[in-house]
């Protein structure tokens, strides 16, 4: 099979969490989309590893799923704090440093 | 004539040198100390010492009047050769080039300015005991007075220029303290201020004098300037002549800062008698004689020193003629005097110890005319427009008698005082070659003229005549008269006329005691040299002639104006001379166009350039930072998403900028 493939599929995925968060208003939604798109990266990582036979662009997936792991954990206990004080997950409504 | 004309060559021995002071002599600075520990005392101890402070201030002064008659008979014991005395006292600048010992010079000429400022200093502080009596600051008044007499000790018994400018700039700030004694009073504080600053312009002068000095001798101290200057070129020493005239026209109201001496009389009258006539204003003199080497060797500068006594002297008469504040006719008087003595010390050897001469004789019978004055006030209730007086000399019987001695003594009336050392400085005034005799002899000729009729006009228009004032029963028939306040002149308690009585004798009879065989001017001549005898252009007897003849005319224009005619109590407009005068011949104005108008507008174009350039700068630029800032706050909407939407639009033309200049 042709890696170029897994590329374009890897830029279709990247393109579409980028779109969900820069369109969506809920937050829990906005989070997916960055997911999608960490995920997208991981994709392309892994493919030019197989493509140039050198193991670090695995390496460096894995560093990236232990990220997004942590960042998951940390991004959901605030949005759920927002959630909880303020009774909305539209990240629209989080301006409050905008004096 | 012609012979005597070629004999005029001056010759002038070396001064003495000096030997260090022993004995007694090694006092001397208790001269200085005492009257400054005094004034410390009074200053410190507060209102505790209200009660015995003046006591306390008259005895410091008479202190250091006993020191010094002491020092005096102690010197008169020693060879004339011998009588200059160095006293050394600390190092006081061991700086690396600038190496300056404090010490004191007693000499004949500085033991003259003792006697004079300690003894007529002394009569002064009894005088102002009961004059200040009434007043509530007796004691501050007391100790600005004890401050003055230490800074004027300290001033004629320094033996550098940098000690002496501190004697010169502590009689400065004592004058200025004593103008402004009465300083809630705005005009009073203005006139001290003046005062002060005109003394600054001088002071600059000496200042300036001195760096000279330092630059081409590397000394300040008397001893090595003078023992520097036949070496030193004529420019330089015409410069340092100049500066140093400055200075003494600063401190002796000489034309052209003649300005402050009116406005000085601001201050309390014993103020105005010790400091603004017997014994401040004459440093100016001193400090010429003083230095005298150094105008010896620079003509120029002694050509302009003549000018400007010649031209004050006469300026100051005619303001003086014009007056009616008693205060300030003397104070002119006071100017055009100095202004003879100016001139004679611009005369050089010739002239030195008359200099000195009529500066003694005049601290005696100005400081007695300036006290009379006070007594007139103190009897008329601090009146000074003397157009309001008339007819005194029946009601102060003492002021009249005193003031009349002065009087007579400042016109130059045989054989009081003035005589004696005023037609000294005239005749002096003639010697000489080509126009130069003619012309200054002139001056000092037609200024006997002008002080016979300004004095004689002063004394008529108080002593003599009609009342000009109300006294309460009889009905005048000038309204001007019938509306001013009753007064009750009276004569002035003892502690005041004792004070005048003796200077009033000082005025009568110092002139012909000193005069006796040249007495005075031998005991000068270790200071000033010796002047080998010079011939006028015109005979003596010839000048003193002409000095009487004039005097008589002064006298009676000034009998037929104000004598035998009544004195209108207000003052008729007058011709433009005299209207002039009145205004001290726009000398302020003048001041005001040259100065300080130009000065003050290039303060307020420098505070509007500073305003709009400088800190237009600086808050311009803070300015723009703000607009700046205002269009960049709008980027911060505080939506999260646009933020994103611009980190993804930053990283497109990134990673796009990137390829582009890959290929």
């Amino acid at each position: 099979m042709n890696l170029t493939n897994y590329l374009v599929l890897a830029t279709i995925l990247f393109s579409i969490g980028a779109t969900t968060v820069l369109l969506r208003r809920n937050a829990i939604i906005a989070f997916m989309g960055v997911e999608l798109m960490l995920n997208a990266t991981n994709l392309v990582l892994v493919t030019y590893a197989r493509m140039h036979g050198d193991l670090s662009g695995q390496v460096m997936a894995f560093f990236v799923m232990v990220v997004a792991a942590a960042e998951v954990v940390v991004g959901l206990a605030i949005i759920v704090q927002i959630f909880r004080t303020r009774r909305s997950a539209s990240v629209d409504d989080i301006n409050l440093l905008k004096s | 004539m012609t012979s005597s004309i070629a004999t005029l060559v001056a010759a002038v021995e070396p001064q003495a040198a000096a030997a260090p002071a022993e004995g007694i002599v090694s006092l001397a600075w208790l001269l200085v100390a005492v009257p400054l520990v005094s004034a410390a005392v009074l200053l410190l101890a507060g209102r505790g010492s209200d009660r015995w402070g003046h006591w306390l201030g008259v005895l410091a002064s008479a202190a250091s009047f006993v020191l010094g008659l002491v020092l005096l008979i102690s010197v008169l014991g020693r060879d004339a050769g011998e009588r200059v005395l160095d006293l050394r006292l600390f190092t006081w600048l061991p700086a690396e080039a600038l190496n300056v010992d404090a010490g004191l010079r007693v000499d004949p000429l500085s033991l003259t300015f003792v006697m004079l400022v300690t003894f007529v200093g002394t009569l002064i502080h009894v005088y102002s005991v009961a004059y200040m009596e009434h007043d509530t600051d007796r004691r501050r008044f007391f100790a600005y007075l004890n401050l003055f007499v230490a800074a004027m000790l300290l001033l004629v018994l320094a033996d550098s220029f940098l000690l002496l400018f501190v004697g010169w700039e502590g009689v400065g700030l004592a004058s200025y303290l004593l103008i402004g004694f009465w300083n809630h009073n705005t005009p009073y504080a203005v006139a001290a201020k003046k005062a002060f600053v005109a003394n600054r312009v001088g002071d600059l002068g000496l200042l300036i004098a001195m760096m000279l000095m330092f630059a081409a001798f590397g000394a300040v101290d008397f001893e090595t300037v003078f023992a520097a200057v036949p070496g030193a070129s004529e420019g330089v020493l015409t410069v340092i002549g100049l500066m140093l005239l400055l200075a003494a026209c600063g401190k002796s109201a000489q034309f052209p800062l003649q300005s402050w001496l009116g406005d000085a009389m601001a201050g309390p009258t014993p103020v105005s008698a010790l400091i603004h006539a017997a014994t401040m204003v004459t440093a100016g003199v001193y400090l010429i004689v003083r230095s005298a080497p150094v105008f010896d060797g620079a003509p120029t500068a002694q050509l302009v020193v003549v000018v400007v006594g010649a031209f004050t002297l006469l300026l100051g008469a005619i303001i003086g003629s014009a007056k009616d504040d008693i205060k300030k006719a003397l104070a002119a008087s006071t100017m055009s005097q100095i202004g003879y003595m100016i001139l004679a010390a611009g005369l050089g050897p010739v002239g030195y110890a008359f200099a000195i001469f009529h500066l003694v004789t005049h601290g005696f019978f100005k400081a007695g005319l300036f006290l009379g004055a006070g007594s007139v006030m103190h009897g008329m209730g601090d009146q000074v427009d003397m157009r309001r007086f008339g007819g005194l000399g029946r009601y102060m019987k003492t002021t009249y008698v005193t003031f009349g001695l002065g009087y007579l003594a400042i016109i130059g009336v045989p054989p009081f005082s003035g005589f004696w050392s005023k037609d000294k400085i005239i005749e002096a005034a003639f010697v000489g070659e080509g126009w130069r005799p003619w012309v200054f002899g002139s001056a000092a000729l037609l200024g006997a003229g002008i002080t016979a009729f300004y004095m004689s006009r002063l004394f008529f228009m108080t002593f003599l005549g009609s009342k000009r004032w109300n006294d309460g029963h009889s009905a005048s028939p000038d309204a001007a008269i019938a509306n001013a306040p009753v007064q009750h002149p009276h004569e002035a308690p003892r502690l005041m006329t004792v004070p005048m009585i003796v200077l009033a004798v000082g005025s009568a009879a110092l002139g012909g005691l000193l005069s006796i065989g040249g007495v005075f001017t031998s005991w000068l001549e270790p200071v000033t040299g010796r002047a080998e005898p010079h011939a006028p252009v015109m005979p003596i007897w010839v000048i003193t002639t002409l000095t009487l003849l004039l005097v008589l005319v002064g006298l009676a224009l000034a009998w037929r104006q104000y004598g035998a005619a009544p004195v209108p109590v207000v003052a008729p407009a007058g011709s433009a001379l005299s209207r002039a005068a009145r205004k001290d011949m726009y000398q302020d104005d003048v001041n005001d166009a040259l100065l300080v108008e130009p000065g003050q507008y290039l303060t307020r174009s420098l505070v509007y350039s500073d305003r709009q350039v400088v800190d237009g700068a600086v808050s311009g630029l803070a300015h723009v930072m703000v607009r700046i800032g205002d269009r960049m706050r709008r980027l911060q909407t505080g939506y999260v998403r646009s933020y994103a939407a611009s980190m993804t639009v930053g990283l497109v033309v990134l990673v796009v900028a990137v390829l582009a200049t890959r290929i």
